[in-house]
């Protein structure tokens, strides 16, 4: 069973905004066949200014479908369409105190079908570009379509060339056989062969080496263009100690225990890997996991 | 059972109170290893001698050295595909079915991308093979017939004593995944042509990480690991002596239980599918309701999701699973309902209910209340529904596609 959030349960036992919306003057249909969701959601849109006035949603799908859909529809009463229009998966996701990792493309719907309400209003044609393949990384939710098309557009040719562009494979590495195999795959329509002894390339060049006081420094700087995000959602974090390639964080406030915390401590080491130009590994201390297993037990 | 009611017994069951009673010498005081000469070791030595022997009499093995001890089903079939390969080098195909467990599935494709043809039998929309189309296959290039006996997923029987009959006569090797079948159904595997049987303890309240091996006597074998001369040198590996206690024990309990299994579990299972297909509407029996085994019934529950029914049982205490893409993790839906053709909005909305002898009628009462409301409560949110019906035709809801 999922780890989901009160939150998730509470708007999926008692959905808000369920039904279509009488009188509704924009309508998105939106589905994805291979994950098995589909969601239809009904507007109705103020025309003098724009606003949504009221929002309904039937949706065919899972628990955190369900909820999305509602938090969807919580989140957009109320907007303009071209406010509506920035809503994002993650803040669908943080409405609802974060969603499970394989369970992000449950919110990515919800958007799709907002965007298409909001075409079908304004009398344009929706195209749905999102395609959806396996599954491959667990802990940063990449699939297997988007790990293709990224080593066709960029010419990848290793596994941390992958987890590089995408992530994937970046987090507990279980899967990069699955990456090896789409390299494989991809390379060999190129008339190429996979060569696992291959080293990445076009990884950005190693700037003049810093002192390890200047490299400190620079983390901390790093740090510090992150932070307002994190702030933004009642976090923060604190650098602990650096050793080599291993650069330890504590999360503090609403970040600790934070359900998303895995993909938030990926972004941050995606951030110190560009900005310090070479890989390192962002980790928490032990204390900080035990921590985190004595909440979870 | 003290708490909830717990209809997902082909997941895995729980520890009868008997086994666990049988093997917890076997962690404390009896802890010497069977191949030790001293008297530590060969007590336990000595249990293992009865285990085999258990699980030679719920097979019907002719001899108890036909019974390989292993750590799970997984591990019974990597071994007898690979050992059938290993040992044959000059045959290079398999034949197989495209509704076998990931434990037979994973290998086959690994095979195949190390150049082995493998030959995928598809099924009907009841889940059943065509008997030609298998017996065309069958030639001098097949290393393996490897077909499960029952499904994981709908509990549907595939013939597989007529198929082991025919592979027999075409001198090819047979194997069966009957994971699902043992301790549900009587099998006595000296009168068929049976060469190898997978079998898994925690599907027969045994414990998990145990599981065994049935290898016909002159079956041509090599083992998946070498090393000591345990189990006469064909799973290297020191026992895991209290499991395997378990496993026999188990197995001595499933051959007194066979019976009542085909009766009263039987009649629990159909009042149960009864009570539910009366009360609601656009739903259906996957599989092959004629033909399947006792305990397991997979109902389709059109226009919902099955994540979101199993997630309202279980907040009243019932356990079931479901072949939806949001339960399995991977984002696809079960490849069993894909293969049976069965519409994608009824697929998603599949939930497996597998009984065992431990389930009470008034549990199954318990259920037969509980589903219809769910069921009611999530089609009023399905875009596919509209009142007490799905949605009219003209009108249906047709989303696009990615
Ligand atoms: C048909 C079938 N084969 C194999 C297995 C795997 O058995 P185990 O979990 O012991 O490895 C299972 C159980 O999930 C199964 O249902």
């Amino acid at each position: 069973m999922w780890d989901y959030s009160e939150k998730v349960k509470e708007h999926f036992y008692n959905p808000h905004n369920a039904g279509a919306v009488e009188d509704a003057n924009a309508v998105g249909e939106v589905g994805s066949l291979s994950c098995g969701d589909a969601l239809l959601l009904t507007l109705k849109v103020e025309p003098e200014t724009n606003t949504i006035i009221a929002a309904g949603f039937q949706t065919f799908g899972c628990t955190s479908a369900i909820a999305s859909s509602s938090a969807l529809t919580d989140i957009i009463k109320g907007m303009s369409l071209d406010q509506a229009l920035t809503v994002s998966n993650q803040d669908i996701a943080d409405y609802l105190d974060g969603l499970p990792p394989e369970k992000m493309h449950c919110s990515v719907m919800g958007r799709e079908a907002l965007q298409a309400a909001i075409a079908n209003y304004r009398g344009e044609k929706w195209q749905n570009d999102h395609e959806e393949g396996a599954l491959i990384c667990k802990c940063f939710a990449v699939d297997a379509v988007m790990i293709e098309q990224t080593i066709r557009d960029n010419n990848l040719r290793t596994v941390e060339d992958v987890s590089n562009y995408t992530k994937a494979g970046g987090g507990c590495s279980s899967c990069h056989e699955g990456i090896e195999e789409i390299l494989t795959k991809v390379l060999a329509e190129q008339g190429e062969s996979f060569n696992p002894e291959a080293v990445a390339g076009e990884k950005p060049k190693p700037k003049p080496k810093l002192t390890n006081l200047q490299r400190i420094k620079l983390i901390e700087k790093l740090l510090e263009d992150i932070r307002p995000n994190l702030q933004r959602d009642r976090g923060d974090v604190e650098l602990i100690e650096v050793n080599g390639k291993y650069i330890y964080l504590k999360m503090t406030g609403a970040c600790a225990g934070c359900q998303m915390a895995a993909t938030t401590l990926g972004g941050i080491q995606q951030h110190l890997v560009e900005g310090l130009g070479e890989f390192v590994r962002v980790l928490l201390p032990i204390e900080e996991l035990q921590r985190r297993a004595a909440m979870r037990a | 059972m003290s708490e909830g009611i717990y209809l997902d017994n082909n997941a895995t069951t729980m520890v009868a109170p008997e086994v666990v009673d049988t093997m917890l010498p076997f962690l404390t005081e009896q802890f010497g290893n069977p191949s030790s000469i001293h008297q530590f070791g060969n007590k336990v030595g000595h249990a293992l001698k009865q285990a085999r022997k258990q699980v030679q009499n719920l097979l019907g093995a002719e001899y108890e050295s036909e019974i390989i001890f292993t750590s799970c089903g997984t591990e019974s079939d990597s071994t007898a595909i690979l050992s059938a390969i290993k040992s044959q080098p000059q045959r290079k195909e398999i034949i197989t079915t495209v509704v076998e467990h990931p434990a037979i599935l994973s290998v086959c494709e690994q095979l195949k991308k190390e150049g082995y043809t493998i030959h995928y039998l598809r099924v009907d929309k009841k889940g059943r093979l065509d008997m030609n189309k298998y017996e065309r296959l069958l030639s001098d290039n097949v290393a393996l017939v490897s077909v499960m006996w029952a499904n994981n997923e709908t509990g549907t029987l595939f013939p597989v004593t007529e198929m082991a009959e025919m592979a027999n006569s075409a001198g090819v090797l047979f194997h069966t995944d009957a994971v699902q079948v043992i301790g549900k159904l009587p099998i006595n595997l000296k009168e068929t042509c049976i060469d190898m049987l997978s079998l898994s303890g925690h599907k027969l309240h045994a414990p998990k990480g145990v599981g065994a091996l049935y290898l016909r006597r002159g079956v041509r074998f090599r083992p998946l690991l070498r090393g000591g001369h345990q189990e006469r040198g064909r799973r290297a590996g020191t026992e895991n002596s209290a499991s395997i206690v378990a496993l026999g024990k188990a197995c001595e309990m499933a051959a007194e239980s066979l019976a009542y299994e085909k009766t009263t579990v039987k009649a629990l299972r159909d009042k149960l599918e009864h009570g539910i297909l009366s009360q609601v509407s656009h739903c259906f029996v996957t599989g092959d309701p004629s033909n399947r085994l006792p305990h397991t019934t997979n109902i389709a529950f059109e226009y919902i999701e099955g994540e979101a029914i199993l997630f309202l049982l279980n907040k009243l205490g019932i356990a079931a699973s479901s072949g939806s893409a949001c339960t399995s993790g991977s984002l696809e839906p079960s490849h069993v309902m894909k293969a049976m053709d069965i519409p994608f909005t009824a697929a998603h909305g599949s939930i497996r209910f597998s009984l065992s002898r431990y389930n009470t009628p008034e549990e199954i009462d318990k259920v037969i209340e509980a589903v219809p409301p769910i069921v009611a409560q999530l089609r009023k949110l399905s875009p596919y529904w509209s009142g007490t019906s799905p949605v009219e035709k003209e009108q249906a809801f047709a989303p696009s596609y990615a």
